[in-house]
């Protein structure tokens, strides 16, 4: 089964890459025919396992700021600042739809 | 036994230094570097002399050589990953495993190549060009291949070094530097460890700290050390492990750098084989030595029996899972506002994001992000994400059953043949790659355990082949002791070098015979 178009512009929204071209749609059927190999296992009361590491209680420090004043350090490493400030464009104005945006989808 | 000629002054750290760089520059072929820290390698070195002048040497490393791979922060030097998002990216910051090192007196070469963000096992995939493997230009390999025409031979032949840490396994394999830090997720120290003949360890997920290491996969990563003897690997390793707070990762038992013994009674040994490692596209002739590495250990005394890790074809799969998730997740943090490449596009976040992105990553990290993205969504997460992580308990489990029954140290193959001739390696896609290469290394970070490949023996091609050596949580010591015992029987032949021998004979043969332990 294809992945449908509604599917793949929304992980590219979700995302925020393309897929470029059809290849790039290619390697996701792919990679899903692959992932679904997955299913041959029998899972039947297994818990999932997020860390190697569960068994053992890890270390959390002191809520204490122990480092810190290093602005002009961080700020050295962005193109757009002004001030103490990182700029971005202006915010809340969603990702054009889809017959809007410039990708490779657009044509299917 | 560097380290011992630093001290008695038959050569001086700077010195030391100094040819590494010019090796460096008369290697460049190879492209294992991407940035060489020219200026400050020579003032630690300067550093380093001064020291030891005044007989006050901070340990083992002070004075040696070494290189990081390019997905380490490191402080006032450009950290790429190998990928135009973070071209010119400064680290304001040293990772923790390289502020460990250079407070030890080690001197940084350089950082060096990879495929981009790791995300390889070819290190073909970077944005700075492919890696190649020194052994590609070694004797062993030319006597073996088949001569077109001299000229076209070189350029055509060369094979690559495996990945994504390949740029640190051909800097320590073709002596440009005497240890280097790699990175391991899915195989990506071991497998060009297999590929160069240099040791690769992998350490327990939880030993050493990820600060500072640009993560893939946080439930997996593990930083490498790449060396050229098991005891260098072992130094290296007590200089790093331990607890760091910047990590929570990392636990707090209090850990003993360790000298390794000088085995010679392996009769209370237990190895396993497990027969799943027996994996469809295993070269006969990798099959052939991991039997003989088996009667070695057998004949020794040693116990040696086959074990079953029934999950194990399913590792690469659940990896693929986890891995993509993970990397949707981590990849997330690169939108062009506060650090690397920034799109022109101004219009709003959203399309400055997504301009930002479509720009600075390859198609290899926008095809994972992607799947990782599709896994996630709500419809599929139960069904791919959490299924993973259950088949990831599965494998997991198996191991711990083994270990259980008594066995102290799997043996199994690193790679499934000897490296491949780059224009081979090409023709699939990147995903193909991994999918086949990190078979037999994969499993070990599903569980987190210790692992490292040991170089055994040259392929009838004449390049290197190594076994692998996985071993219980934390137990370091076990493992690299059979490395080490290992190591001596095999005899691994060292690499013929003869473009270097030409220009600079005097490095060669100073570098030739050393590790630093």
């Amino acid at each position: 089964q294809n992945v449908s178009v509604e599917v793949l512009d929304h992980l590219e929204q979700l995302a925020l890459v393309d897929f470029r071209d059809l290849e790039g749609v290619e390697r996701l059927q792919k990679a899903i025919q692959f992932a679904d190999q997955l299913h041959e296992v029998n899972t039947d009361g297994v818990e999932p396992m997020d860390s190697v590491l569960e068994d053992r209680s890890l270390y959390l420090r002191e809520d204490d700021v122990t480092e810190g004043n290093c602005t002009k350090e961080l700020l050295e490493n962005a193109r757009e600042k002004v001030e103490e400030y990182f700029v971005a464009p202006p915010g809340n104005i969603p990702l054009s739809k889809l017959e809007e945006r410039e990708t490779f989808l657009q044509g299917s | 036994q560097v380290s011992a000629a630093l001290k008695e002054g038959r050569v001086t750290p700077t010195e030391l230094c100094q040819r590494c760089l010019s090796l460096i520059k008369s290697t460049k072929f190879l492209n294992a570097y991407i940035t060489i820290a020219e200026e400050t390698a020579l003032k630690q070195a300067e550093a380093s002399e001064e020291r030891y002048k005044r007989g006050q040497p901070l340990g083992v490393l002070d004075g040696i050589p070494i290189a990081v791979k390019d997905n380490f922060n490191t402080a006032g030097i450009e950290t790429t990953c190998a990928s135009n998002m973070l071209r010119g990216y400064i680290s304001p910051y040293n990772a923790t495993v390289v502020q460990k090192l250079l407070d030890q007196g080690a001197v940084l070469l350089g950082k060096t190549n990879l495929d981009e963000f790791a995300m390889g096992s070819g290190s073909t995939d970077g944005v700075f060009g492919p890696v190649r493997n020194p052994w590609s230009y070694s004797r062993q390999y030319k006597e073996k291949s088949v001569p077109k025409s001299h000229s076209e031979d070189e350029e055509c032949n060369w094979v690559i070094t495996g990945g994504s840490s390949g740029g640190s396994a051909a800097a320590v394999s073709s002596f440009t530097c005497f240890a280097a830090l790699g990175s391991d997720t899915g195989g990506s120290t071991r497998n060009p460890a297999a590929h160069c003949g240099v040791v690769g360890l992998k350490p327990t997920y939880g030993l050493i700290s990820r600060h500072g290491l640009i993560p893939l996969v946080n439930s997996m990563d593990v930083p490498g050390i790449l060396t050229r003897c098991v005891d260098d690997a072992a130094v290296v390793l007590g200089s790093l492990a331990g607890h760091d707070p910047k990590d929570s990762t990392t636990i707090q038992d209090n850990f003993k750098p360790f000298e390794l013994p000088n085995l010679t009674d392996v009769s209370k040994l237990s190895i396993g084989i497990p027969k799943e490692y027996h994996a469809p596209g295993l070269s006969s002739e990798i099959l052939a030595l991991w039997l003989k590495a088996a009667d070695l250990f057998q004949k020794a005394g040693a116990k040696v029996a086959e074990v079953s890790l029934p999950h194990s074809r399913y590792s690469i799969v659940c990896y693929h899972v986890l891995c993509t998730a993970e990397v949707a997740s981590n990849m997330a943090r690169f939108d062009g506002l506060e650090y690397g490449h920034r799109s022109d596009m101004n219009e709003s976040t959203e399309s400055m994001y997504a301009a930002t992105r479509r720009e600075g990553f390859n198609d290899v990290v926008r095809g994972r992000i992607l799947s990782g993205n599709y896994f996630l969504l709500k419809q599929n997460y139960e069904k791919y994400f959490i299924k993973a992580q259950k088949v990831r308990r599965l494998i997991a489990d198996d191991f711990m059953k083994v270990f259980r029954s008594g066995v102290d140290v799997l043996l199994t193959p690193t790679t499934l043949s000897d490296a491949a001739p780059y224009v081979e390696f090409i023709k699939e896609d990147n995903r193909t790659r991994s999918a086949q290469d990190d078979v037999l290394t994969q499993a070990a970070n599903m569980a987190g355990l210790p692992a490292i490949n040991v170089p055994a023996a040259l392929s009838e091609r004449g390049l290197p082949v190594g076994l692998q050596f996985i071993g219980r949580s934390f137990q370091e010591q076990q493992l690299l002791t059979v490395a080490k015992w290992f190591e001596k029987q095999v005899q691994f032949p060292m690499i013929q070098l003869e473009e270097v021998k030409r220009h600079d004979h005097g490095v060669f043969q100073d570098q030739k015979s050393t590790s630093f332990s």
